[in-house]
């Protein structure tokens, strides 16, 4: 074997260990530390498939901001240090195990029958390749994307807006 | 497998080494702005004043309180440190002397250096102490709230440049004969280095910190080698910001009218004098301002210089697309 192919055995044993800890572990705060570690595994995997755009808006997107802010709001809620018996659902772990298996079995065969041994890119940097896709053949989609963004941004404004007529003065 | 050794090893040097550079320059701008005596003459006239701090802190006990949430604790200062010490990584000394010339440099740096937001919260939450999860919960705000002003304020230097690398972004400044600065991202420039003041938690943005006030925030509960790791990450962090803002603003390892075949003799030269320069601003702020309240902090970040950095953004694109 290659040392190539040794060091993503590794990762990918080590990335199904962290991402089992993050069902398992009964304490809210450890189970999104644990995240962290699964998407930065995930973004190393990216990176030995030499994809670094990919690699990087993983750890920018997903670590710097979905679980700082997942981190953030868990924090300013409750987070009680220690076990959370609450957190223990020991009831439907075989059906989440048997759901996830199937997913997993699901997805491979759609991968490995679709793209089988199949060379993508060829030549160039995959960066360039990817943004130049994103703007030309699939431009529309993109755009479509960051339209559903702002409505959901401006439905977040709109919810934590304090509105003015609405607020009772007797209260304020 | 010498060469990884070799620029991991470069890495940590140049890492310390930055920071404890950083550190002698604000306690020496401190004693000579406020006329402190220690600083400038005991010992060496001062210089040998961080060695003495790091062996305080190595010597001092690392108090780890009973009811804190112990691999938590212990871990949260090495986030804070792996994303100072990450982004050496991609600051160009010279077209050479870099350890890894990314196609993504950039890109990599803010990715990076977002990170530490998770030290600082589970550094505050695993304290066991409120005073420390509100400490971590008033840092995070802040360092969210300012990474967007910071990423938003290098998209004007990329679309410039046309590279995200930034031995490529320094080589289109030397092709331009100006920096970037001058030639058109002076908007960019400061908000970035105010974006980056309070990335950094220095003053007028030490509101996480407020040493007398409200006893460190997130950093209550820690002591001795710990402590001196989110310490000397501060002035880690202050460092590489500097560094890459001379990078993608000031030009980088280049000025103008010096020989462009001579550039890596005088490069790692040019690079620290414009990074202390930077930093010597930073540390006349530091010791001449007051701190900003929370809310004008947030409004400052959110109101003004967002706002500002997407019309930056949209100017410089307009300018790159009809010129």
């Amino acid at each position: 074997m290659e040392i190539f192919e040794i060091v993503t055995y590794f990762v990918l044993l080590l990335l199904v260990s962290t991402a089992v800890r993050v069902v398992t572990t009964s304490n809210v705060i450890h189970a999104a530390i644990s995240l962290v570690f699964t998407l930065a595994l995930t973004s190393v995997l990216f990176l030995l498939l030499s994809t670094e755009f990919v690699a990087l808006v993983l750890v920018l997107v997903y670590i710097g901001a979905v679980i700082v802010l997942f981190l953030f709001g868990i924090m300013i809620t409750r987070a009680p240090l220690g076990k959370n018996a609450e957190l223990d659902n020991d009831k439907n772990k075989k059906l989440g195990a048997a759901i996830a298996g199937s997913i997993f079995f699901l997805f491979s065969y759609i991968l490995v029958n679709g793209f089988d041994g199949e060379v993508i890119i060829t030549s160039g940097s995959s960066t360039e390749l990817l943004g130049e896709i994103l703007l030309s053949r699939f431009v529309f989609p993109f755009e479509l994307v960051s339209f559903v963004l702002l409505a959901a941004l401006i439905g977040g404004i709109t919810l934590a807006r304090k509105d003015e007529a609405l607020i009772d003065e007797d209260q304020v | 497998m010498t060469e990884v050794l070799i620029k991991v090893g470069f890495l940590a040097v140049a890492a310390l080494n930055g920071a404890i550079i950083f550190t002698i320059m604000d306690v020496k701008g401190a004693s000579w702005m406020q006329r402190r005596p220690g600083p400038l003459h005991v010992g060496l006239r001062g210089f040998i004043f961080p060695l003495a701090e790091i062996l305080k802190f190595v010597q001092k006990e690392d108090i780890i309180p009973t009811e804190v949430d112990r691999p938590v604790f212990k871990w949260a200062p090495a986030y804070v440190m792996v994303s100072c010490v990450a982004l050496f990584a991609v600051v160009p000394m010279s077209p050479t002397l870099v350890v890894a010339d990314l196609e993504l440099g950039v890109f990599f740096a803010l990715a990076i250096s977002s990170l530490g937001t998770i030290g600082v919260l589970t550094a505050g939450w695993s304290s066991a102490n409120k005073y420390s999860l509100m400490g971590g919960l008033r840092a995070a705000g802040q360092l969210i709230a300012y990474e967007l002003p910071l990423i938003l304020a290098v998209v004007g230097v990329v679309i410039q440049a046309e590279t995200m690398s930034l031995v490529g972004i320094v080589e289109k400044q030397i092709e331009w004969g100006v920096p970037f600065v001058v030639g058109g991202q002076i908007v960019g420039f400061l908000i970035f280095m105010v974006a980056a003041t309070a990335e950094m938690m220095r003053v007028p943005f030490d509101m996480p910190i407020g040493e007398s006030e409200l006893t460190m925030g997130f950093m209550t509960e820690y002591s001795g080698i710990r402590f001196l790791i989110f310490y000397i990450s501060e002035y880690m962090n202050m460092f590489i910001l500097c560094a890459i803002a001379s990078t993608l603003f000031l030009g980088g390892y280049h000025v103008p009218l010096l020989p462009t075949e001579w550039v890596n003799f005088y490069g790692p030269v040019v690079l620290l004098t414009k990074t202390a320069i930077l930093g010597f601003i930073l540390v006349a702020v530091r010791w001449s301002q007051p701190r900003f309240r929370e809310d004008q902090l947030q409004n400052l970040a959110w109101k003004i210089l967002i706002p500002a950095s997407l019309v930056n953004i949209l100017v410089t694109a307009i300018m790159k697309v009809g010129f």
